[in-house]
């Protein structure tokens, strides 16, 4: 197919966007479901919180793979300079994400408390980590980094570690936390679901005051970002749903309707990462100092025909991925109960 | 160390490690469809046992394949950061299509083959089945054809100068049929197929060795020879072929892989040597003479290319000796794993395998040798690319991250190393529980909604 006549880096910038906001959307509750991990005291509780998420994890996790062939193929510049540039923080972001991949799979492999302690402590923590460095790294490039001339990174590890960013990283973690303790609510019952549904209203309350600070720090600090929706009026109605989709969970959960409340927080994350586009567009990676070495979809994309094949191929590949990644969510449907093959 | 010498070590050492998984899980990917097309067919409840078993030691490594091979994929970035930048145009495609195409497909169809089994009914379950061992051998199809084009560049143009330059997409099925893309995927695939094969082979005669789950150990013996033979025999095809692609697409590298430095027809193969790469010979070697010509061209006489003619420069040539010793590891391996399943088949049919208790430690042993080989053939492959990362276009050293300090990818080296030493370990620990372990008994009677009747279910 020949799609050389559309603005394929626009069409690009939205399409890895949404790779991203996939990623966020389903690895986001598998992160935060480990976030809260510790918190659950039995060991057949930690068991139900492994195995609701226990099929699926795998696949969301395929988001944030594919985002990153995505990236590369689309913004090559983007992919090189963010990588390289971020070089200790995404190395520890990868030992972090092998850490809770493989204690999901190997803690319950073997019955010795302290082996499963230890399998525990490394799925959480790597959870935590990882949700933490991916706010980070958003932090990052909506302040901007320093960018030379030829587009690569000026700074160092340490001063990737600003207050703004690391203000992200915790909003993240707190975001993921919310979103991850909404779905384990969907598929427990009993004596976990009645204190899941205690500890959400906490996550609310952190995530809310966490987004409270960052939307003002944004507004203060870092007006760039605020300055689309500033400039277009009517865009405002995406912070306005976004913020009704967060008023609404706890309603939703105070009406034992939790299949509503984890959407409702999905629309939230949409909203969110659609503010976050629209303001970056047509920039990928901010350069501050210096906007003018800034990484945009004009000057950081693949040729036309790359873009065009790349096109062809997300549009047979993706429906049918959607297809039975769908399928799969139902099949494994309803409460989780623990069987043989269980984690 | 310098940055260059530190990030090719860095990335050697995470590839040979995720390099040990994929493989398994292609190759244990079509041992289970198999299995369980078997068990589908004749319904003979040993199958049932034998794919739930099985599938126990599948999600074992796919579990680590996944965790180390998202470290591949980022790894070009944080570390070869102006190659990424020079192909992202060409190679990205192809690693993204891997992710649409590949890993969705695997990962998704995974959570039925491993938690559906009492969800859905049989045939949905056999359709998971291959649903997953299609998709790993799509991977198989996108990172080989990916990393060919490293070796063969086709379908591009170089567009700019200096600093600016890179590489284009001109024609997507050039870059996928490249030169050597097929050649190489047949091979990887048969070296992955021999993987899984071998690993069913050397679990099924430990059993047999020590008298356990005998009905069981003959059973899925039978299978794992059957294909590890076959698997064997196709590998010695596709090797030929692909060794004569390496003569004509990279005479350089196949200089190399035999040692050769002079011009000559009549071109001896070298049985093992030492190639001493100052005084450029090849010392303590056996030889069949003209065999190289004649594998190569057909005829004794046609003269092969040496290193003096093809690359009188030293530094256009890979490091020769390394590439002679990896790449004549990766044959005998070969020829010793025809040898190994061919006697096992030979008196499995001739009825006398489980006397000869020598005969099943070595079967035993063989779940090590196609992992010797891939290794092997892989770091024959890449190091003979050297000194190039996009043969003939870019070389390894203008492909770093500028602004990477040896530091930074000491630190990396280190915290890997650690993380995968401590994978590998509690990999081999659990692989070992669940072969002691064994299959369960239980699993002789099919639950759920693979317990009902053919009709009943879907």
């Amino acid at each position: 197919m020949n799609f050389e006549n559309l603005d394929l880096q626009a069409i690009w910038f939205i399409l890895v966007g949404v790779l991203f906001t996939g990623y966020a959307m389903l690895d986001g509750f598998d992160l935060g479901v480990g976030a809260l991990h510790l918190f659950t005291r039995t060991d057949e509780h930690r068991r139900i919180m492994l195995n609701a998420i226990g099929p699926v994890w795998d696949g969301n996790e395929v988001w944030l793979v594919t985002g990153g062939g995505a990236l590369f193929a689309a913004f090559p510049a983007v992919y090189a300079t963010v990588f390289s540039g971020f070089y200790l923080a995404f190395v520890l972001l990868l030992v972090a994400l092998i850490f809770r991949a493989v204690a999901i799979e190997f803690r319950s492999k073997q019955p010795m408390r302290w082996w499963r302690q230890m399998w525990d402590i490394g799925f959480s923590a790597g959870s935590i980590l990882s949700s933490l460095l991916i706010g980070v790294a958003m932090g990052n490039i909506a302040w901007g980094i320093p960018l030379d001339e030829r587009g690569e990174f000026a700074g160092t590890f340490l001063s990737l570690l600003g207050p703004y960013p690391l203000m992200l990283g915790v909003t993240t973690v707190a975001l993921f936390m919310m979103h991850g303790a909404l779905y384990a609510l969907l598929k427990t019952e009993g004596a976990l679901h009645d204190q899941l549904r205690g500890w959400i209203n906490n996550c609310i309350i952190f995530f809310i005051i966490c987004y409270a600070i960052t939307t003002m720090a944004t507004l203060l600090y870092v007006p760039h970002m605020a300055a689309r929706v500033r400039a277009t009026p009517w865009l405002f109605s995406i912070a306005i749903l976004n913020m009704l989709a967060i008023a609404n969970i706890p309603r939703e959960v105070h009406h034992g309707r939790d299949g509503r409340a984890f959407l409702s927080s999905c629309v939230a994350m949409i909203a969110l990462m659609g503010l976050f586009g629209l303001e970056m567009f047509p920039n990928l990676v901010l350069s501050n100092p210096n906007p003018a070495n800034s990484l945009s979809v004009r000057n950081s994309a693949s040729s036309t025909k790359t873009l065009s094949i790349m096109l062809t191929i997300a549009l047979t590949g993706v429906p049918v991925v959607l297809a039975y990644t769908a399928s799969i969510y139902w099949i494994f449907r309803g409460k989780v109960k623990i069987g043989r093959m269980s984690y | 160390m310098h940055v260059l010498e530190l990030s090719r070590f860095q990335f050697a050492l995470t590839a040979a490690i995720h390099y040990l998984y994929p493989p398994l899980s292609i190759g244990l990917g079509i041992m289970l469809v198999l299995i369980e097309g078997l068990w589908l067919k004749t319904k003979r409840p040993i199958y049932h046992q034998m794919a739930r078993f099985y599938t126990k030691v599948f999600a074992l490594t796919f579990a680590i394949g996944v965790a180390t091979g998202i470290v591949m994929e980022f790894e070009f970035g944080t570390n070869w950061a102006t190659y990424s930048r020079y192909v992202g145009d060409v190679f990205g495609s192809a690693l993204a299509a891997e992710g649409i195409f590949a890993f969705f497909l695997e990962s998704g169809f995974l959570a039925v083959l491993l938690f559906g089994w009492d969800k859905v009914g049989p045939k949905l379950h056999f359709f998971a089945t291959c649903m997953v061992c299609l998709g790993a051998h799509f991977s198989a199809i996108w990172i080989v054809v990916a990393n060919s084009w490293m070796q063969t560049p086709a379908g591009y143009h170089i567009v700019g100068e200096g600093l600016k330059a890179r590489a284009e997409i001109t024609d997507f099925w050039q870059l996928v049929f490249n030169p050597s893309s097929m050649d190489r995927l047949c091979h990887t695939l048969c070296g992955a197929w021999q993987a899984g094969a071998f690993l069913v082979v050397s679990v099924s005669a430990w059993y047999l060795l020590k008298r356990k789950h005998e009905e069981f150990a003959r059973s899925s013996l039978r299978i794992g020879l059957t294909v590890g033979l076959a698997a064997s025999l196709l590998q010695l095809v596709s090797g030929h072929d692909s060794a004569k692609g390496v003569a004509k697409n990279q005479p350089i590298k196949l200089a190399a892989f035999e040692g050769l430095y002079e011009t000559q027809s009549n071109a001896p193969l070298a049985l093992f040597g030492w190639v001493d790469e100052k005084s450029e010979t090849l010392r303590g070697s056996v030889s069949i003479p003209g065999m190289l010509s004649f594998l190569i061209h057909n005829n004794t006489q046609t003269p092969v290319k040496g290193l003096r003619e093809l690359a009188p420069q030293r530094e256009d040539r890979p490091p020769v000796n390394a590439s002679f010793q990896f790449y004549h590891l990766m044959v005998a391996v070969g020829f010793g794993m025809i040898l190994v399943a061919g006697m096992g088949f030979l008196y499995f049919w001739h009825g006398s395998l489980f006397e000869r208790r020598w005969l099943l430690w070595l079967l035993v042993l063989s779940v090590l040798g196609p992992q010797i080989a891939n290794q092997a053939g892989w770091f024959a492959a890449e190091v003979g690319r050297q000194p190039w990362i996009v043969y003939g276009v870019l070389r390894t050293s203008q492909g770093l991250s500028e602004v990477v300090k040896a530091n930074q990818v000491v630190a990396a080296i280190i915290l890997f190393s650690l993380v995968y030493m401590l994978l590998f370990a509690v990999f081999i620990y659990l692989l070992n529980d669940k072969i002691q372990h064994g299959p369960d008994e239980a699993d002789l009677e099919p639950s759920g909604k693979l317990g009902l009747g053919r009709r009943d279910a879907l």
